[in-house]
């Protein structure tokens, strides 16, 4: 109880220290999210007093896991990712009908880009990957979360995050950073919540009860100190003022945009590559009830991805004012990047050696499947856009976006989805999912929505870079940029229909979660019937003693 | 450019060498047939039942 | 209770051991991390080849720079990149290929990674204050193909940029060499460097090249539609490429 009193009231000061500095605020928007974060500390003040008895009779039972912050983190994931689809299908919608930017400051494409990539990267993968991380650590470590009030805080901060981040981008609050948009008072909250991120997850890894630390822990482990290392270099900034949201960054010019895409590749390559490795090598396996194909591969594939994928954020770069030397080197290192990764697909693939058939009973594992397949294509593609004669045409254009979803619809979105319905039914106590027939539509959907997109922004990509080097026998460029714009017109709505498809998936794996949530299981015939006559299941009758049979039934076998 | 130059020599021979004879002992290391049985073991960690503890 | 005892490794070292303890798995992984950024960003701090100088770069004007910050906060880009590749078509349709030292004092740098819309490291002084304000007011009426968001919202807000001095403050502590008259006049340079007419040869003797007048036509008020069209009308327009051009004629 006293514990409970002084957390309640360090909550209250801090509640208290927002509102100043709300009240000194040089602008609207920093005011705005001060009183966010008045609110936030309020609710969890009051939050830590209704539950001071509850969790001092529950707060250390052992012999369970603790899973509340991971159902929590399913039904966050579950509602960022739908929030980001939606966000997503709308700019999309914007780009083909510019109408739709409305005429208002808050919701032109600009602004509301951010929104939609923060939404499902940070919001929707990063709720994933903490809800799945705090589910494997402690499976793996066979010992409880350590640190359970700082886990709920990890949880419940990075929603804080979340939510200031979206304001903010509405309100036009931004570093003008790509995917490092958040301005420096919601860097400094961010860095608070991930260091008490890697907090709990060593605490568990260091209380475990297993003598060996399982490869998802490692590759866990690897994008939580990577990300927590980009984060705080890239956002070095300077604000103007402490009560005030804007900052200028520490660097400049071409070290800026290096230090940027050092960041923003690796956001890929630890956020969306290895965090989601992780959730591979634990959840895959256990979907298919047979270990990992190669432990030792896991190893190679752990040490020789997070090493070279470091280096190789200066392919966004190429051909621009970065020098040739560190252009070349990205270039090197991100060709060498397709052998680990095709090396963890294959791990994750061959994984079902033996029980290729569950591809077609399991639902689940049809859609893990998908997503290394997926994974597999884009982490080919990469490589080979990131040859600067193959860059020099796709840079700038449609290309890149449809590679990046590629990735990020069919790699992220496929293993998340597959996660959750694997954890759902679990965390619940549930006897299975609401629905397994549901599945296979989110999976027809979604894949036909990646389809959509992928192509429809292949060509579109290949049309303008083609279109912008277009010249007449005049010797002239041919085109305008106006035209090239015009002529992906078509490709912009197949696009959008795409997405509409993948939105679709999405909201029918929403139902499908809230379903097995609410305890309803749906009446529906089994995935697979083993095909069994029991009338033809007999040994043939004797012809010559059985005279009564149907004369015709025997004859085709002379 | 002095600098640059010596380096770009150093990356793409000793440098380069250096970094395949690691990169090989290493997978041979982890490869070494020794390890398979604690690889295989802890393969199969997440599969042990909750009835052993 | 730990009931898979193991045999411990047999000699010092060996990836069983970083399989058991969490500190040395966490630190090994920092230093693979690590390795790669420090080799290719460090040395662009130190190697005087990164920027080769350039006559004309200066820092922005408070006027220019608050134009800016409105063309970050709206996610411009998003969809413009500011730098134009070393490609005959490039070069022909948006100009000289963008050196190092044109953003040198861009903090932070916006060279963007899409072009839904055209580059506009060099949009400066190609278009009129006029057509910016009905382009940016509708895109669509001026182009008709295009499919930019309208920013008429520019023209109606007056420009609340706060204390410029901070900002040049706060610039000048990570590295932009503005001096202390610079910072002393900020304010009244965002208003006079808005103003039709007005006295700025003091303006551009510190900041040459900075063009003065009103942006948007609107002599009422100093309009966020002003500091994003100086801001526009300033871009790439400060390296004279001729003289360039002909240093690089007689190899």
């Amino acid at each position: 109880m006293p514990a409970a009193l002084a957390k309640s009231g360090g909550l209250f000061l801090a509640m208290v220290v927002a509102l100043v500095a709300m009240a000194q605020a040089q602008d609207t928007a920093f005011a705005i999210h001060m009183a966010i974060m008045a609110l936030a500390a309020l609710i969890a003040a009051l939050a830590v007093i209704a539950t001071a008895d509850v969790n001092a009779r529950l707060g250390h039972d052992e012999s369970v896991y603790d899973d509340a912050p991971i159902r929590w983190g399913v039904i966050a994931t579950t509602f960022w990712g739908v929030v980001g689809l939606l966000a997503g299908l709308f700019i999309a919608l914007q780009l083909a009908y510019p109408v739709l930017n409305f005429n208002l400051e808050y919701t032109t494409f600009g602004r509301l880009r951010p929104l939609h990539t923060s939404a499902v990267i940070f919001a929707f993968g990063g709720n994933a990957l903490l809800c799945t991380s705090f589910f494997v650590v402690q499976r793996t470590c066979r010992a409880r979360l350590a640190f359970p009030g700082l886990a709920r805080f990890v949880f419940w901060g990075y929603q804080l995050f979340i939510v200031l981040a979206a304001t903010g981008y509405l309100l036009g609050v931004t570093e003008a950073k790509e995917y490092a948009e958040p301005e420096w008072y919601v860097d400094l909250w961010l860095t608070v919540v991930w260091v008490s991120y890697l907090i709990v997850f060593g605490g568990t890894v260091i209380k475990r009860r297993e003598p060996h630390i399982y490869v998802a822990n490692w590759f866990y482990l690897a994008f939580i100190i990577t990300v927590a290392m980009l984060h705080l270099i890239n956002n070095l900034s300077l604000p103007v003022s402490l009560v005030g949201a804007k900052s200028y960054s520490a660097f400049a010019g071409v070290q800026d945009a290096l230090t940027q895409w050092w960041y923003g590749h690796n956001a890929v390559g630890f956020f969306l590559t290895a965090g989601f490795l992780a959730m591979m090598y634990y959840f895959v396996p256990k979907q298919a009830e047979r270990p990992v194909y190669s432990y030792r591969l896991s190893i190679i594939h752990f040490w020789s991805l997070i090493f070279l994928y470091i280096w190789a954020g200066p392919h966004h770069l190429h051909y621009t004012a970065l020098p040739d030397w560190a252009q070349s080197l990205g270039m090197v290192f991100s060709i060498m990047l397709w052998m680990p990764s095709w090396g963890g697909m294959i791990n994750g693939l061959m994984t079902l050696n033996g029980a290729w058939d569950k591809i077609r009973t399991d639902p689940i594992i049809r859609m893990m499947v998908l997503a290394l397949a997926f994974y597999g294509m884009s982490t080919f593609e990469g490589p080979m856009m990131s040859i600067k004669s193959v860059n020099s045409l796709s840079h700038y254009t449609d290309w890149t976006i449809g590679h990046v979803h590629s990735g990020a619809l069919g790699w992220n979105g496929m293993i998340t989805f597959a996660c959750m319905y694997y954890l759902a039914p679990r965390l619940w106590n549930r006897q299975r999912l609401y629905s397994l027939r549901l599945i296979n539509w989110h999976f027809w959907l979604a894949t036909g929505g990646i389809v959509f997109y992928t192509a429809s922004m292949w060509v579109a990509g290949i049309t303008q870079g083609l279109m912008w080097r277009e010249y007449g026998a005049d010797g002239y460029l041919v085109n305008s940029f106006a035209e090239t714009v015009a002529a992906i017109h078509p490709m912009f709505l197949l696009r959008a229909f795409g997405g509409l498809l993948y939105l679709s998936g999405a909201l029918v794996f929403a139902w499908n979660i809230a379903m097995t949530i609410a305890g309803r299981i749906r009446a529906e015939a089994p995935m697979t019937e083993t095909p069994y006559d029991a009338r033809a299941d007999r040994p043939l009758p004797d012809p010559a003693s059985a005279p009564a049979s149907a004369p015709g039934a025997l004859q085709p076998a002379e | 450019m002095s600098d640059y130059d010596a380096l770009r020599h150093f990356a793409d021979s000793w440098g380069l060498l250096a970094m395949t004879l690691l990169f090989i002992s290493f997978v041979g290391w982890t490869f070494r047939p020794g390890a398979r049985r604690h690889h295989d073991d802890a393969a199969r960690l997440i599969f042990r039942s909750d009835s052993d503890d | 209770m730990a009931s898979h005892p193991q045999t411990p490794p047999k000699e010092g070292f060996s990836h069983r051991t970083l399989e058991r303890n969490i500190t040395l798995l966490g630190l090994c992984s920092l230093v693979a991390v690590a390795i790669g950024g420090i080799v290719e960003i460090a040395p662009l701090f130190w190697v005087d080849s990164t920027i080769e100088k350039v006559e004309g770069v200066r820092p922005y004007t408070p006027l220019e720079l608050a134009g800016r910050n409105i063309y970050m906060r709206e996610g411009c880009y998003v969809c413009h990149s500011q730098m134009v590749r070393p490609f005959k078509d490039e070069v022909e349709r948006y100009g000289h290929y963008s050196l190092a030292a044109e953003s040198m004092y861009d903090h932070p740098f916006q060279w963007g990674s899409k072009r839904t819309g055209p580059d506009l490291a060099r949009v400066g002084g190609r278009y009129s204050d006029e057509w910016h304000k009905e382009h940016l007011k509708d895109p669509r009426a001026v182009v008709p193909e295009s499919i930019m968001p309208p920013y008429a919202f520019l023209a109606e807000k007056p420009l609340n940029a706060g204390d410029m001095a901070a900002h040049l403050k706060a610039l000048r502590a990570v590295g932009v060499p503005y001096t202390d008259k610079d910072i002393a006049a900020a304010n009244a340079d965002l208003s006079l460097q808005a103003t039709a007419d007005a006295d700025a040869s003091d303006l551009q003797a510190r900041f040459p090249k900075a063009q003065a007048r009103d942006f948007d036509g609107n002599p009422a008020m100093v309009s966020e539609l002003d500091a994003l069209i100086a801001y526009l009308q300033m871009l790439g327009t400060l390296v004279d490429f001729k003289a360039a051009q002909a240093q690089e004629q007689p190899k």
